[in-house]
């Protein structure tokens, strides 16, 4: 049973022993986890952890505080950007750079922020829409960025602790995002956490108890793009090549229907959201490997589609699922989870 | 050289103008903006493809073949998604519409792949006619005229007919329309509709400028939401003016102060009219109360 006694049972990390036991099981799971698998999956864990950096960036803005935004493949652009530039022109070492795009990256949330204090609903979604699109072609247009050909990234690797370069960037992205994770559930809990929920809830309502609206929108734009910084900055390193077509309208979709699909406004939706949308669209990129269902879709697409085009299947589904979600399971997979949660810990009843 | 400038930001001005007056219609209706607009118009302009070159018919038969196709389209996406929703908020109905933009933009490069075709129409965009020093191309002057024509039609069925008076009852007060027997619902899909087929015919008109493939409505579709908050997102007329004053404005930039920045142009408008004058040119100011 869920009794709190006092204000520190409230925002501790981890409510009893189980929690904890739980909570450790998984670090050192993480941890271990590179010396089992090899090579192409750990790449993948890498960009699941990535992406569930930008899904508690996105869902702290989203979920919690109730903008929305649809230019965030915009801020995870100038992360991104941000780190590869510091580190080939100015040869910083790879961590001072990620932090320093994700500051970049905030004080661009906070500018776009500015506007979005007169914005609701649909106006926000455009303003957003259209910043992301701005920055990809300032990007794409610009020589010192590289031009439409892109960049190529240095490799990072910690050669001195006997790691390969796919586990050095699986240490750095899962540490960093644990500890982001952490910072977001923590944060939640304390003053400007419980301001963003009451801005969500009825921004008038919280103005008229004091809490300065105009303030804690801007911070929940900065702190939104300064978690998609650093995350650019990670993926950029993971994939070692970046140009401006990575950062699409379509990414800043799929950062949305991530944190739509793991559930608005709890940490575990951002995680369970990002990787299963990852692993989703790994996945369906090669669907023709998958056997049953591979060889079923080839001769559907070779009767009535084109062959060529089966990857895109990844947009129909994801686009299905999405309406689904909101149609059927606002929650999204956080709603499944803690109704299975109940139920077994109700049971028999 | 201006006069020059001014005629063609008139002809994709007028495109940016269709995109607004579709995106106004649903958004006075619902207050949704629909973000699947774009790739609507997208997918009819490819069935316009698939009857004109594919099956090699005439002209007026794929132009009724992509109208009846968007109807068709606008209506089930308001009768099969937007009706059901749950919890009909706004970012909820944003997030549906994001969905539903998604899975066409699959389907559509699922179906013809990513190769960029083009759409054979019947005006040519070398030919010309000159007037007065100004040079126009059959197209640009189709495509001017399409808009008004649109723009005629759909004033003369807001104002003089049964089903747009109804609308537009919907629009001011749905609970009001409800009590005196208007089916809202079903209003709110033939807006859907309505605004479908406006889409529609941008598609094909920006299909010979530019190429037909399943990117291509993603920048007239950000044009056409800075024309309508331009404008003002709840006026039609402020939608009509928004998009040939952005196609201007542009083209302007383009020329006398940087053609590679053109496309930026309608992120700082929409920047600009939103800290200055959110309601747009002729919307009016929306205030909430509690």
């Amino acid at each position: 049973m869920d009794m709190k006694r006092d204000y520190y049972e409230d925002v501790q990390l981890l409510h009893g022993k189980t929690a904890r036991f739980w909570f450790f099981l998984l670090l050192i799971t993480l941890a271990s986890l590179p010396f089992i698998i090899k090579g192409y999956y750990v790449y993948i864990l890498s960009l699941m952890a990535v992406n569930v950096i930008v899904a508690l960036g996105l869902n702290l803005l989203v979920g919690n505080t109730g903008q929305i935004s649809l230019g965030h493949a915009g801020f995870v652009a100038i992360g991104a950007y941000t780190t590869a530039i510091l580190m080939i022109s100015f040869a910083v070492p790879f961590i001072p750079a990620m932090i320093a795009g994700g500051l970049i990256a905030a004080f661009f949330g906070f500018l776009l922020g500015l506007p979005a204090l007169r914005l609701e609903g649909p106006y926000l979604a455009i303003a957003t829409l259209a910043f992301g699109l701005a920055i990809t072609t300032v990007i794409g247009r610009v020589g010192f960025f590289g031009g439409h050909m892109g960049l190529s990234v240095p490799a990072v690797r910690f050669e001195s602790l006997g790691l390969t370069r796919d586990e050095s960037v699986y240490y750095v992205a899962m540490i960093t995002a644990v500890l982001l994770g952490i910072f977001a559930r923590n944060f939640l809990k304390t003053r400007p956490g419980r301001a963003f929920q009451a801005v969500r809830d009825s921004d008038i309502a919280a103005a008229a108890m004091g809490v300065n609206v105009s303030y804690y929108k801007t911070l929940s734009f900065a702190v939104s793009a300064f978690y998609a910084g650093i995350a650019g900055g990670l993926w950029a390193i993971l994939i070692g090549f970046i140009n401006p077509g990575l950062f699409s309208f379509i990414l800043s979709i799929l950062y949305l229907a991530t944190v739509v699909i793991g559930g608005l406004g709890t940490i575990l939706g951002s995680v369970l959201g990002a990787v299963v949308v990852t692993f989703l669209s790994l996945q369906l990129e090669n669907v023709q490997t998958i056997p049953g269902i591979g060889q079923l879709l080839e001769a559907f697409s070779k009767q009535f589609m084109t062959l060529s085009g089966l990857p895109n299947i990844v947009w129909v589904l994801t686009g299905l699922i999405l309406i689904l979600i909101v149609l059927f399971e606002p929650l999204g997979l956080y709603g499944i989870w803690s109704r299975i949660k109940t139920y077994w810990k109700t049971w028999p009843f | 050289m201006t006069g020059q400038l001014i005629i063609s930001g008139l002809t994709i001005g007028s495109i940016y103008a269709m995109l607004a007056l579709a995106m106004s219609i649903i958004y006075k209706a619902s207050e949704i903006p629909n973000f699947a607009q774009g790739d609507m118009g997208m997918i009819s302009t490819y069935i316009a493809y698939m009857i004109l070159v594919v099956h090699g018919w005439p002209f007026w038969m794929a132009f009724a073949g992509a109208m009846i196709f968007a109807v068709i389209l606008g209506f089930l996406f308001e009768f099969l998604f937007i009706r059901r929703a749950k919890e009909p908020n706004i970012l909820n109905l944003i997030i549906v519409t994001l969905g539903f933009q998604l899975f066409l933009y699959g389907m559509t490069g699922w179906r013809w792949g990513s190769d960029q075709r083009r759409l054979g129409m019947p005006f040519s965009e070398t030919d010309t006619i000159n007037v007065g020093g100004v040079v126009i191309s059959h197209l640009g002057v189709a495509t001017i005229l399409t808009s008004i024509i649109i723009m005629v039609m759909l004033w003369f069925f807001l104002s003089r007919t049964k089903l747009g008076l109804a609308m537009k009852a919907v629009q001011q007060n749905p609970m009001a329309a409800e009590i005196n027997g208007i089916p809202k619902d079903r209003i709110l899909g033939i807006s859907f509709a309505i605004s479908s087929v406006i889409g529609a015919m941008a598609g094909m008109m920006i299909a010979p400028i530019t190429t037909l493939d399943p990117n291509m409505m993603w920048d007239p579709l950000m044009k056409g939401f800075a024309a309508a908050v331009l404008g003002g997102m709840t006026s039609l007329p402020g939608a009509i003016i928004g998009g040939y004053l952005l196609g201007i404005i542009e083209n302007l930039f383009g020329f006398y102060v940087s053609l590679e920045f053109k496309s930026v142009v309608a992120f700082l408008i929409i920047v600009l009219v939103l800290v200055f004058k959110p309601a747009g040119i002729l919307g009016h100011h929306y205030v909430r109360k509690v």
